[in-house]
């Protein structure tokens, strides 16, 4: 068994990342994953989350706001939508997410008040960044 | 025959003009470059996401259940023609060749007896399409603030796409740019994003056959994708436009440079004739003068 796979992660407007890694932790839609090399393959989407790449040189994290993964078991591809290495993120792109996210959920409690599904997942995706800030230190206001 | 005088304003304003089109095409040299390194970083996710868009599609099929931005609404009636040009003109036959294509298409279709709609992104577009195709404008994206084309200037204009598909205003949608090839050729394209065209996947068999497991299931994670499909069309859309307009605005520029050139030459050549004529012309009459006393 091979001890690292190939890792890509790409945003739409550049390649962020391409290591060989150990380990990668990924937040799909149905729950944190961690994917090792030799992986059945899979493909799932991804919810606002922390994305953990451990390789040789030690372990990167990135902010991840939605997209999804190609797993196989020679390749670790992530599409994501957004992606700040956790670094590098400041307190006004965060500010800038948690608002989007607000936003959302205000605009679907308008459109849908007697439908709970897209209130639901907006309101999911609200608790999801405040889950990113808890883990990066940063508050939800 | 001119005066000394005018031909030499002539020349000088020339030689200006030269120099204002030698900087544009400095300028648009180095701006090239920048939007050709954003095309190729770019180009990654469009591969890797169309590989996966293809692999999905293969395995949701052509059941009814499929989503509607993937098997169309069964009818190609209203076509919605989303037209991108650039924001300034200067740039030799871009935005010409992106319009001429568009209008093309549009009186094919209109002689279909199909419906019409345009979008046009880019100011210079709607100018030229504005005489003949006016009526049929439906919305218009400004990009002149926009000095960098980034992924949420393309979902923004995806989304303005895909609500009125929500709404039913149109079955099929087109986009029309130009993909960058070298600096003296950029190819004006159209690209069907509506239903979601499926591309040529380059994979071997063997990663074809590979099944995958899908969380949640395939259809969830086609709908959630197919919209991305969309924005990530455009927006590489935009980037290659990007591109090809400043390389066709470099060598516009250069021909322009090269030609203001060739005239400052010519117009030196008749100021010297002149200049010398009047010399000739003085000396003939001191001389005759001369001559009768």
């Amino acid at each position: 068994m091979a001890d690292t796979v190939q890792f890509d992660l790409v945003s739409p407007e550049r390649l962020l990342s391409s290591v060989a890694a150990r380990e990668v932790q990924i937040p799909s839609a149905e729950g944190d994953m961690t994917a090792m090399p030799d992986h059945a393959p899979l493909i799932t989407t991804l919810r606002p989350g922390i994305l953990k790449v451990t390789s040789d040189k030690g372990t990167d994290d990135y902010v991840v706001t939605g997209g999804f993964a190609e797993i196989s078991p020679t390749g670790i591809s992530v599409l994501a939508e957004q992606a700040i290495p956790c670094a590098d993120i400041t307190q006004d792109q965060y500010n800038a997410m948690v608002k989007e996210a607000n936003d959302a959920l205000s605009k679907a409690q308008e459109v849908f008040a007697n439908e709970a599904g897209p209130v639901d997942e907006a309101a999911k995706l609200v608790s999801d960044m405040v889950a990113i800030g808890d883990e990066i230190g940063m508050s939800a206001r | 025959m001119p005066s000394l005088k005018d031909l030499k304003s002539r020349i000088s304003s020339v030689k200006s003009t030269r120099k204002i089109t030698k900087a544009m095409q400095m300028v648009a040299a180095a701006k090239l470059r920048r939007a050709q390194e954003a095309a190729e970083m770019a180009r990654p996710y469009a591969e890797r996401f169309n590989a996966v868009m293809g692999k999905l599609a293969a395995s949701v099929g052509d059941n009814d259940e499929a989503p509607k931005l993937l098997r169309g609404t069964g009818s190609d009636e209203v076509q919605l023609l989303v037209v991108m040009t650039a924001e300034r003109g200067l740039c030799g036959g871009f935005n010409g060749n992106i319009a001429k294509l568009a209008r093309a298409e549009a009186q094919k279709l209109l002689a279909e007896g199909k419906t019409v709609k345009i979008i046009t992104v880019g100011k210079k577009g709607r100018d030229v399409l504005k005489r003949d195709m006016g009526d049929h404008f439906i919305h218009h994206v400004d990009l002149t603030e926009v000095k960098n084309i980034g992924y949420a200037d393309a979902q923004g204009i995806a989304r303005e796409v895909l609500d009125r598909f929500d709404e039913g205003e149109f079955d099929v949608a087109k986009i029309f740019y130009s993909t960058f090839q070298n600096v003296v050729s950029q190819i004006p394209t159209m690209q069907q994003v509506i239903p979601f065209d499926i591309p040529e996947t380059e994979d071997d068999a063997a990663t074809a056959d590979t099944l995958y497991d899908y969380e949640p299931d395939e259809a969830a994670i086609l709908a959630q994708l197919l919209p991305r499909a969309v924005a990530t069309a455009i927006f590489s859309g935009l980037l290659e436009n990007g591109a090809s307009e400043q390389g066709a605005r470099m060598s516009a520029m250069d021909n322009a440079t090269r030609n203001a050139g060739e005239m400052i030459e010519d117009l030196t050549i008749e100021y010297n004739r002149t200049r010398q004529a009047v010399i000739t012309n003085e000396l003939i009459e001191i001389i005759s003068g001369a001559e009768a006393l």
